[in-house]
């Protein structure tokens, strides 16, 4: 450890101190924007955001891209998973944090999950718009010999391994996205969609069109799994605060759907 | 394509073995009934209970409880896990907030959950390569190689775990402290001592070896583990809690060193 005092490196963020109290910021610079006394009021929030991932500012083609994405994914709906576990926060008159927290904890996982897109933009990473390498993948999806807190994975990355055929709203974002993307990956995904959900045996699932899209922005996978988690939170946040109001009697519990296979003996 | 057929077969409809409640009446734990069966259990034969399904021994309990004692629980708020739950008290969050997160974040890379379930997880590869003919040299040399480190040897900062003394002396109080893969980690810290490695065996090791000769698998010692930090964790919060708010550690505007673009307008 160095002698002196210890700093917080960043190529994101500047602070000038006011001058009566060196805890209080005057001036605050995003990759060298004045964000209060300049970009705030012209910069968009999806603008904003993509600047403070990328210290860049977007095209308007990737910003329109980005917001799309936002868009689509900002909520699941209350059948998902993710969006469930914040409700059963919400029901049960849990903080507000929690309610969040459960939905990231849920949505982080390898099911429609960010670490499902992030193991889809690694497919993406590996593969390109290399069919043939896609179609290995799919059918002989790499193995890690150690073990890990992640599970291994069950089913190909971003494909849904119990749809029928590819749902309405993927195709429907699918198509979107495609022509409103400044790259390619998106519309090689609509062009190949059969040929891939053929290799996975299973529809392609909204994960892997995020991925796509993550992989269009040139986003690397840290910061598409950041993304996934972050912009599907507004869905979370509104279900909680709905169920919160309707109050636990009027929400499942599934109340016969237990069935115990293993009953004390003694 | 399987299609959904496993959602409609499991739509209000969840088979286990684990447990149920049933309201007013009585708990089912793992096939036992926990008011009757398992009331003498403490806390921590009932949480390895959960885990693997077995009833822990005298013996064994202390040896778990005693790892989370010696090994897990450092009320140092200077630790990335531990300092998330004092700045929780200096914002003053709550309490289980505090603990969610500093556990969420102990699920590290370079320390915690990681580095545990990969060093238990490496003693069992080795062993099982070992028991096929493989030679012990070559092995660590290979997977040296390969993944770059050895979890549970080489330590950032300091070469001495002052926890291994302490451990080894409860293992050998129990008598645990020759079992099969205790023997394998010191072998292994012998072989790391050697040439230009010179890597001393830490914590993680000696635990994860200590956990394997008891009969728990990797994932079982992951889950085991998931809490164990929770007693450090929660002093820091407190610490921070009886102090003024916002005091924990402030950083001043100029502590954070800009390496990013120069100013420029929106």
């Amino acid at each position: 450890m160095s002698e002196g005092r210890e700093v917080i490196h960043s190529r994101i963020w500047e602070e000038v101190a006011a001058p009566d109290n060196p805890f209080v910021a005057a001036a605050c610079y995003c990759s060298g924007y004045d964000v209060y006394g300049d970009l705030l009021g012209k910069a968009s929030w999806i603008e904003y955001l993509y600047l403070l991932l990328k210290q860049e500012r977007p095209s308007p083609k990737e910003a329109r891209l980005l917001e799309g994405l936002a868009v689509a994914i900002a909520n699941p709906g209350p059948r998902d998973h993710s969006i469930r576990a914040a409700m059963c926060a919400g029901v049960g008159g849990s903080t507000s944090a929690s309610s969040l927290m459960a939905a990231l904890a849920v949505g982080a996982g390898q099911l429609n999950g960010a670490h499902e897109v992030a193991s889809a933009m690694a497919s993406w990473q590996e593969c390109g718009r290399n069919l043939m390498a896609w179609q290995e993948r799919l059918q002989h999806p790499p193995q890690e010999e150690r073990a890990d807190v992640w599970l291994p994975l069950e089913h190909p990355p971003g494909f849904d391994p119990h749809g029928a055929s590819c749902a309405m709203p993927v195709q429907q974002t699918l198509a979107f996205l495609a022509k409103n993307s400044p790259g390619e990956a998106l519309s090689w995904l609509q062009t190949h969609r059969p040929e891939l959900e053929t290799a996975a045996n299973c529809p392609l699932a909204m994960t892997g069109v995020a991925a796509a899209a993550m992989s269009d922005l040139d986003f690397n996978i840290q910061q598409g799994e950041m993304l996934y988690l972050l912009l599907r939170l507004p869905g979370a946040a509104a279900h909680a605060l709905e169920q919160q109001v309707y109050g636990w009697r009027r929400y499942p519990f599934f109340r016969n759907g237990l069935e115990l296979s293993d009953e004390p003996q003694g | 394509m399987q299609g959904p057929k496993y959602l409609f077969k499991n739509e209000d409809h969840w088979v286990t073995n684990m447990g149920a409640w049933f309201p007013g009446e009585r708990v089912v734990f793992r096939g036992k009934d926990l008011f009757q069966e398992l009331k003498d259990l403490p806390w921590m034969g009932l949480l390895l209970y959960g885990i693997t399904g077995r009833i822990p021994n005298g013996k064994q309990i202390r040896l778990f409880e005693g790892i989370w004692t010696l090994c897990s629980s450092y009320p140092d708020p200077r630790l990335w896990n531990n300092r998330v739950a004092a700045l929780a008290g200096t914002t003053r969050s709550t309490a289980a907030l505090a603990l969610s997160a500093g556990n969420a974040v102990s699920e590290a890379s370079i320390y915690g959950r990681r580095p545990d379930i990969r060093a238990i997880d490496f003693l069992f590869r080795i062993k099982g390569q070992l028991e096929a003919g493989a030679e012990i040299e070559e092995l660590v040399r290979k997977e040296l190689k390969k993944y770059k480190i050895i979890p549970g040897y080489g330590r950032p900062i300091t070469r001495k775990d002052e926890r291994i003394e302490p451990l080894l002396s409860l293992a050998e109080e129990l008598n645990f402290s020759h079992g099969p893969y205790v023997k394998l980690t010191f072998t292994i810290e012998e072989i790391l001592l050697q040439g230009r490695w010179r890597l001393y065996m830490n914590i993680a090791a000696l635990a994860a070896a200590l956990a394997a000769d008891q009969g728990l698998s990797p994932h079982e010692y992951y889950h085991y583990l998931v809490l164990c930090f929770s007693g450090g964790i929660l002093p820091c919060y407190l610490d921070a809690v009886r102090k003024p708010e916002g005091t924990f550690f402030p950083l001043s505007c100029d502590r954070i060193q800009y390496e990013g673009e120069r100013r420029r307008v929106w």
